[in-house]
């Protein structure tokens, strides 16, 4: 096999036997970026000198014989929302693309903290907006899977990059399914934690009462060693929670007799691919075979969960991305009149058409005379949706579904159609909205292209999501497939 | 032409004195150079997180409590957006629908005796930066923008319109400012922006129950500009009702300069706010016992220890109001009590000389000299008729002047009393001596006259003769 496939935890061990230096580790994953990377295009910003240096560093670590972390001297990437002290961080937007941070996000500390090398920063839709990372400011990314296709989104800079070895781990975002999606498209696996769960300062807001950052890797394992590194409270975010953080790997057992999962029937309706469908089902019978109850069962509102997303996420957003007026950073428009003109000269030229499309229709909703019909309701809704997830979790561990309905789509296939475009997060909204943990794991693959099955659970209930997507890993062999490039 | 009724109610911004801003940790310092205290929060950068500071929570229950408000257990903070410069995030972090307090008042004094003024809300919210050109902002080639003030806590302190009169409206501020200065929580000084007002404004025929068209009057940055922007806005309202007109709802701006207020914007052109829950920030759950152990530390406030001085001190209720109008010269007052047995002396004293030499140099009661022992001594002297109460105001001037105590400069001068008969008599008989014209006067029975003689000695025994001595003697030798 060869060394930039290796999972996070292969590279630990060979890295603690001295059979190689994170030095040449990186190296070889630079040497993979260097090779695949104008196929791919994962990155906005490469960071080899930052990412090597981590590597000298854990090696004169090893040298010493000081013990180090799982994930010490393993090249991360890390989504262009996300903050890097010092280094370029754009959200894949013309208005930031000179912006460079003073501050780190607390998951990229603490990531540093335990020895990761930062690799660089993944390409993403504009401020997260989009599921096909076509939205991107700079570049559309492919899917290492089919060049001809996209990565899903919005994290799908991070998802490529680690299912094309051009990074170990990596971290994305996810406000509707953006970490979930692209992971179900690249064959990779990604988790949203529960809200709360991990830090958000330092990402860049898209919409704050969903948004959630969260971890891409190539196995059950290396996704738990990523928790057990950015998950607990933050002093800097209040709405982050205070929980007991444990060490996410005592929950790879392989073993899920007994445990009941419910697969909502809305989520395998009649516009599931098909293919993808065939797949899941599949993946249900197995996990059936291993001991798991698994039962049809009904969130009766997930009708809603789609429009009231919208609503809210674009409600936040438009609030949230007011700031980018080219008065304190940014890009800044020239011939500008005034100030007032400034703003809209700026803003006009700065964002791309989704992201204006998104702030426009939240700042409709918010406003008088719509406030009421549209957020309020939107906020109604929320709370019937959470009641749903409340209620079958009374009868299940877990919920199980396809992410989405189709495997990765062409580039260019749904730009023109926005609506089809939202309908990617059917199945994956309704988790944020809720703020329940939902993790997507390779379950095989259909017409070629890798298809993800969601597992849902109980807030802050990551062991469990662990344990069941573990026992599936280690009873199939479909995250040691991968693209061939 | 109908009489016509002023309806007022006034929303006054008042900033705390925390150390630390807001929503992050940069200093709340006044001054400094522009940008110098500031940070990624309060600048607004992208991806960073308002954590709301505590103590910040705290002066606004403190406040609260003061203006008899009641808390709120649950309340939340809100966006308000708009695009303005000095706003680092293009919206501000305020409270909309549950604001921490509601349902208070405060009590003011009018002709008809104390009349409660209803406080509507008392809600937190973050300042703006400030915008500095150069000349006007129209002339101005350029925008600065200072974001020092950015993030600074405020509170927002909204009335009833229960205010009637120009004059109602500053007796309300003043009363507003001396409870706030008393909590501790401000210095509401309105020269430096720490104490802001906006009033709403409207006119209706006495009589009638419903509320004309307001106008609301910004910028009023001083108490004079509050009370002549109201008399200037009545006037407009009603000439231009009586004219046939009809007041439009509309923002307007008090020109100092001018002595007038001016349209800013009509409602037609209002903002819409488009407010949203802040989703970065919890909703604010307030313990009861931590409400409880606030109200606790809350010192007495002004309207209660005027009544008390009124009740323990039997002073009129002209002194302890003015004696309570600020925690530190009723402070003074009570320590100087504790050490004079005599409550309305001290009370004239300070309300007299000591006031007057305060505000000839500008000083704060805390700055002054005289020790209340001090004081309490200079009143014993007077009492024991050791120096005369015109003697007495020089000595005091001496000791504003220089912190020395009473009995010292009493000796150091020689100003003490003359009340030896021995002494003062001869005095008398030479002054009767050299003015034989008004001696005549008093014998033909012209009272006044005395008053004159007195005078005269007096003079010559510089002030120190006792005059009721002198009084006496000049009546039996004539
Ligand atoms: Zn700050």
């Amino acid at each position: 096999m060869q060394l930039f496939l290796l999972t996070a935890h292969e590279m630990h061990d060979l890295l603690i036997k001295k059979e190689i230096s994170a030095e040449e580790l990186n190296k070889a994953v630079f040497a993979r970026i260097d090779a695949v990377e104008e196929q791919i295009g994962a990155y906005i910003t490469r960071t080899r000198e930052n990412a090597l240096a981590q590597a000298r560093a854990v090696d004169r670590q090893i040298r010493h014989g000081e013990k180090i972390s799982p994930l010490s001297g393993i090249p991360i990437a890390i989504k262009d929302n996300i903050c890097t002290d010092g280094i370029k961080t754009t959200a894949g937007s013309k208005i930031l693309s000179n912006f460079i941070p003073p501050y780190s996000a607390t998951v990229v500390k603490r990531l540093e903290a335990v020895g990761g090398a930062i690799a660089g920063k993944a390409n993403l839709d504009e401020f997260a907006m989009g599921s096909s990372n076509e939205n991107s400011a700079f570049f559309a990314t492919r899917n290492p899977w089919d060049t001809s296709r996209v990565p899903g989104g919005s994290s799908g800079g991070s998802a490529a990059a680690v299912a094309a070895g051009e990074a170990v781990c990596a971290l994305g975002s996810d406000t509707g399914g953006s970490i979930r999606q692209p992971a179900s498209f690249c064959g990779v696996v990604g988790m949203k934690p529960t809200y709360g769960a991990v830090s958000r300062y330092g990402l860049i807001a898209y919409a704050s009462s969903l948004d959630q950052i969260g971890p891409f890797a190539r196995d059950v394992t290396d996704c738990a060693l990523m928790l057990n590194a950015i998950c607990g409270h933050d002093p800097l975010d209040s709405t982050s929670a205070k929980y007991q953080v444990v060490d996410y790997t005592g929950f790879l057992t392989d073993d899920v007799r007994g445990m009941k999962l419910g697969v909502p029937e809305e989520y395998m309706a009649e516009g599931t691919d098909p293919a993808v469908r065939c797949v899941i089902l599949k993946a249900m019978k197995k996990l059936e075979s291993l001991g798991a109850v698994v039962e049809y069962t009904s969130l009766p509102h997930a009708e809603y969960a789609l429009p009231t997303y919208y609503l809210i996420a674009q409600a936040e957003a438009s609030s949230n991305l007011a700031r980018y007026d080219g008065v304190r950073y940014g890009m800044r428009a020239k011939g500008a009149e005034d100030v007032i003109d400034m703003f809209m000269k700026t803003r006009s030229q700065g964002f791309g058409n989704e992201v204006k499309r998104r702030i426009m229709l939240g700042t409709y909703v918010l406003s008088a005379g719509y406030h009421d019909a549209y957020y309020l309701k939107a906020l109604k809704a929320r709370t019937l949706i959470i009641g749903d997830f409340d209620r079958v979790f009374k009868k299940y561990d877990l919920l199980l579904s396809p992410v989405s309905s189709t495997t990765a789509f062409r580039i260019g296939e749904k730009m023109n159609n926005p609506l089809q475009m939202y309908l990617s997060d059917l199945c994956t909204s309704s988790v944020n909205l809720a703020g329940i943990p939902g993790l997507s794991i390779p379950c095989g693959l259909a017409g070629g292209l890798p298809v993800g099955l969601q597992l849902i659970g109980r807030p802050f209930d990551e062991g469990k999501l662990l344990r069941a997507a573990y026992t599936f890993e280690q009873n199939t062999d479909y995250h040691k497939q991968f693209p061939e490039l | 032409m109908p009489q016509y009724e002023t309806v007022i109610g006034l929303e006054v911004h008042v900033e705390l004195k925390t150390r630390a801003k807001i929503f992050c940790d940069s200093t709340t310092e006044f001054g400094g150079a522009p940008n110098t205290h500031v940070c990624p929060v309060c600048l607004g950068l992208p991806g960073v997180l308002p954590v709301v500071n505590k103590k910040v929570v705290e002066y606004a229950i403190r406040a609260a409590l003061a203006l008899n408000c009641k808390i709120a257990r649950f309340s939340k903070f809100d966006r308000k957006n708009y695009y303005y410069p000095d706003m680092p995030k293009n919206y501000q972090i305020s409270q909309h629908d549950l604001p921490i307090a509601k349902h208070g008042y405060l009590k003011i004094d009018t002709e008809n005796g104390a009349k409660k003024i209803g406080i509507t809300r008392l809600h937190m919210e973050e300042d703006s930066g400030k915008l500095v050109h150069q000349g006007t902002i129209t002339a101005s080639p350029f925008s600065l923008v200072d974001y020092n003030r950015a993030g600074v806590p405020l509170i927002e302190v909204v009335s009833e319109p229960d205010l009637r009169s120009p004059e109602e409206a500053r007796q309300y501020m003043e009363k507003l400012r001396a409870i706030i200065l008393y909590t501790g929580i401000s210095d509401c000084k309105m020269e430096e922006g720490s104490l802001r007002c906006d009033a709403n404004i409207s006119v209706r025929p006495v009589g009638t129950d419903g509320f004309g068209t307001k106008a609301e009057i910004k910028n009023l940055n001083s108490f004079k500009a509050l009370q002549r922007s109201l008399n200037f806005e009545i006037e407009r309202q009603i000439k231009t009702l009586e004219a046939g007109g009809r007041i439009i709802q509309e923002t307007r701006t008090w020109d100092e300069g001018k002595g007038e207020t001016l349209s800013l914007r009509s409602k037609e052109h209002a903002h819409d706010y488009r407010y949203l829950p802040d989703p970065d920030l919890v909703p604010l759950l307030i313990d009861r016992q931590w409400v409880e152990d606030i109200c606790g530390s809350l010192p007495e406030l002004p309207d209660h220890r005027r009544e008390r001085y009124i009740k323990e001190y039997g002073l009129p209720d002209y002194d302890a109001a003015i004696l309570t109008n600020t925690k530190e010269l009723a402070d003074y007052f009570e320590d100087c009590v504790k050490v004079c047995p005599n409550p309305k002396a001290v009370s004239n004293w300070i309300m007299g000389d000591f006031t007057r030499l305060l505000n000839l140099h500008g000083l704060e009661i805390t700055e002054c000299k005289i020790t209340p022992q001090n004081l309490a001594s200079l009143l014993g002297l007077i009492e024991q008729g050791t120096i005369s109460g015109k003697i007495a105001k020089t000595v005091f001037a001496e000791m504003f002047a220089g912190g020395t105590d009473a009995e010292t400069i009493v000796k150091e001068k020689g100003l003490v009393q003359i009340s030896d008969k021995g002494a003062v008599i001869a005095i008398v008989e030479e002054v009767l001596v050299t003015n034989p014209g008004p001696v005549a006067d008093f014998r033909a029975g012209r009272e006044r006259a005395l008053g004159f003689l007195v005078g005269r000695v007096m003079k010559a025994t510089q002030g120190k003769a006792n005059p009721e001595l002198v009084n006496k003697l000049l009546r039996e030798k004539l």
